[in-house]
């Protein structure tokens, strides 16, 4: 059975869906959903320990050779997404049955949850393959039951965030599919590592700078890159809350994996970083993002919101290391790939257990909730900290390696302005610590509980996990740069 | 008397050879053009035409939409099904040539059992939104 983990990893979840499609009734599509997500956590956690030291695990699909055939490919730098998405889902799955309940209709509680493991297939899918097709359903797969999700919110205003991000993603994943085309066209294949090969030596022709063009900028709506991230805020904060906890914490940093599996694996870093000034350009964006985003979630009024808006800022920092294409920024933009899913994990979780007991999260709603939800706000404060960047957290550690990387490039400007744009992640954490604990709790309030511990211990996991990775940074500093080394050699 | 006499002599006669054309281009896929896409796309577009002409409760009657529901995850669970079998039976995931006796067999096999629930899976997803569009503000 271990030769089969690979596959297992994807089929697992996929099996999960259809059995909760198939049994229908809403407490056995729960622990249908809980059991996989666990189990897919641990098949991602083995893989992970498989290839720690380097080594590729192939697993060729249906038995055809990588060359014809689809294959499935796990190195420490898909491993890591894997086990990323998996942990979260793993440990969403127990905080999701009282959310979901709250939100979701009865008779399409069930549909949610069999849309949620799809979701989970089609992301662990990208993460795993090794083939530039295959990458392209897997994102469709996971791309239409986000759409799915995200339209099951309570708010009507739901269905227009759907459709938006229905339209921006089909037009990114057509983007994606024009780039694999022409490389197709010209190379023959579609595997990627056989791609990187015979990619070398026609480099500079027209039909490979179009795709790379196309794959750059398709993936960048995926991942909301800066001004390309107009679908993410409303998408973030009417879907369902379960749904905005997974999505953020894992949809992005997925199509970001897959951004740099092609700039420094299948294009080449000499190529992409040195030839092409994709430096430049993707550093222009993603400090715009940092600052433009980042401003304009100081000024939202719903919390779901204004944390979506800081995620767009987040991404930036992430494109950020990317683009300057050093051994330090690459590791810094994984790290905080790892940091920035728990922190977003755990702030969204405590804002779902807000939702949950007080039905809605503008700063109105929740103003004094640090004196009748003391836990959840607590964690909301600490993932908070986390995102600003206090030193002792997670976030401290993705900003050091990014100033550090700038430093070693000598840019002490991007430095500062790295250091600076904490101010603004500063502003709005300190309006959330602002309503929570010095406003009167409203009378609407009045008898708000703290939240059920089946949804207090999955969000306090994850806060904890922020201050766990900021003091023990073995494990995701650790591995992140081991990561960096292997998508820095481009896939050997 | 209905005005519609026409369609609906016209649809009684029609449906039976559409159905057949639908198992047709199903197992005729392995030589020519067709497979389960399209097969399945034929006889979901054969019970789409029988609720136009005959009205959507008459074909709910045929179709349950409770059935609908079911068979939109088991065609794919079908497909997935197979896949397992091929490491059941010593191959990879969706290896079909441990199936049969022989590789061919079990290649033919494979595909055979994998268009399978592709049919099952599109003609039911047809009607699923069929059904879904067409019983907008209505009460099931």
């Amino acid at each position: 059975m271990r030769e089969h983990l690979p596959a297992l990893q994807v089929v697992l979840p996929l099996f999960g869906a259809l059995i909760a499609a198939l049994v229908r009734g809403p407490v056995a599509a729960w622990l249908v959903t809980a059991i996989v997500s666990v189990a897919s956590l641990v098949i991602s956690v083995v893989l992970l320990r498989q290839v720690i030291g380097g080594e590729v695990i192939s697993y060729h699909l249906g038995g055809w050779d990588p060359s014809i055939g689809i294959e499935y490919r796990v190195d420490i730098v898909s491993a890591l997404i894997l086990v990323l998405v998996s942990a979260v889902a793993a440990v969403v799955a127990p905080f999701a049955r009282l959310s979901v309940a709250a939100e979701i209709p009865e008779d399409k509680v069930a549909w949610f949850y069999t849309m949620y493991l799809i979701s989970l297939a089609g992301l662990l899918g990208i993460a795993i393959t090794g083939d530039a097709f295959n990458a392209f359903v897997f994102l469709e797969v996971s791309s239409l039951s986000s759409y799915a999700l995200i339209a099951m919110g309570t708010n009507r205003r739901a269905l227009v965030a759907a459709y938006q991000y229905l339209i921006v993603g089909t037009i990114g994943a057509g983007f994606y599919v024009i780039g694999v085309g022409l490389i197709y066209m010209m190379t023959g294949t579609l595997n990627l590592t056989l791609m990187a090969e015979r990619i070398a030596d026609i480099e500079l022709s027209r039909p490979i700078l179009a795709a790379l063009a196309f794959i750059v900028v398709g993936i960048s709506l995926k991942l909301a890159l800066f001004p390309l991230h107009v679908w993410l805020p409303n998408a973030y904060a009417y879907a369902p809350s379960v749904a905005t906890v997974f999505l953020a914490a894992t949809a992005t940093k997925v199509a970001i994996y897959l951004f740099a599996r092609y700039v420094f694996s299948v294009f080449g870093r000499s190529f992409v970083f040195a030839d092409l000034p994709l430096t430049e350009t993707l550093l222009t964006f993603s400090i715009a993002a940092i600052f433009g985003a980042g401003t304009v979630a100081v000024f939202q009024s719903n919390l779901k919101r204004m944390f979506a808006y800081s995620s767009v800022a987040q991404v930036g920092y992430i494109t950020l290391g990317i683009s300057l294409a050093t051994l330090s920024g690459v590791t810094g933009a994984l790290v905080h790939v790892l940091n920035h899913a728990l922190i977003k994990g755990a702030i969204f979780m405590a804002l779902g257990s807000a939702v949950f007991r007080i039905g809605k999260c503008s700063f109105e709603d929740i103003a004094g909730i640090g004196r009748k939800m003391p836990l959840t706000s607590a964690a909301l404060v600490l993932a908070g900290l986390s995102l600003i960047g206090l030193p002792g957290t997670a976030g401290f550690i993705s900003k050091w390696y990014l100033v550090v990387a700038s430093l070693e490039l000598g840019w002490w400007w991007l430095a500062a302005l790295i250091v600076m744009s904490t101010l603004i992640t500063l502003a709005y954490v300190a309006r959330v610590v602002e309503a929570a604990y010095f406003r009167e709790p409203s009378k609407a309030l009045a008898d708000v509980t703290e939240a059920p511990a089946e949804m207090l211990i999955p969000t306090w996991i994850l806060a904890g996990a922020t201050v766990y990775f900021g003091i023990d940074t073995q494990l995701t500093a650790g591995l992140a740069e081991r990561a960096a080394l292997v998508l820095m050699g481009g896939i050997q | 008397m209905r005005l519609d006499l026409i369609l609906r002599v016209a649809t009684k006669l029609i449906l039976p050879f559409m159905l057949l054309f639908a198992v047709y281009v199903q197992l005729h896929g392995d030589y020519g053009a067709g497979g389960g896409f399209q097969a399945g796309a034929i006889a979901g577009a054969g019970i789409i035409l029988y609720a136009l002409v005959f009205g959507l409760a008459a074909a709910r009657r045929i179709v349950p939409p409770a059935l609908v529901e079911t068979l939109v995850p088991l065609g794919v669970f079908i497909y997935a099904a197979v896949g397992v079998a091929g490491w059941l039976t010593g191959g990879n995931y969706l290896e079909y040539n441990h199936l049969a006796h022989d590789p061919v067999h079990g290649q033919e096999w494979g595909v055979f059992l994998v268009e399978l629930g592709v049919f099952i899976t599109v003609s039911a997803t047809m009607v699923a939104i069929f059904y879904a569009f067409t019983g907008r503000g209505r009460s099931r």
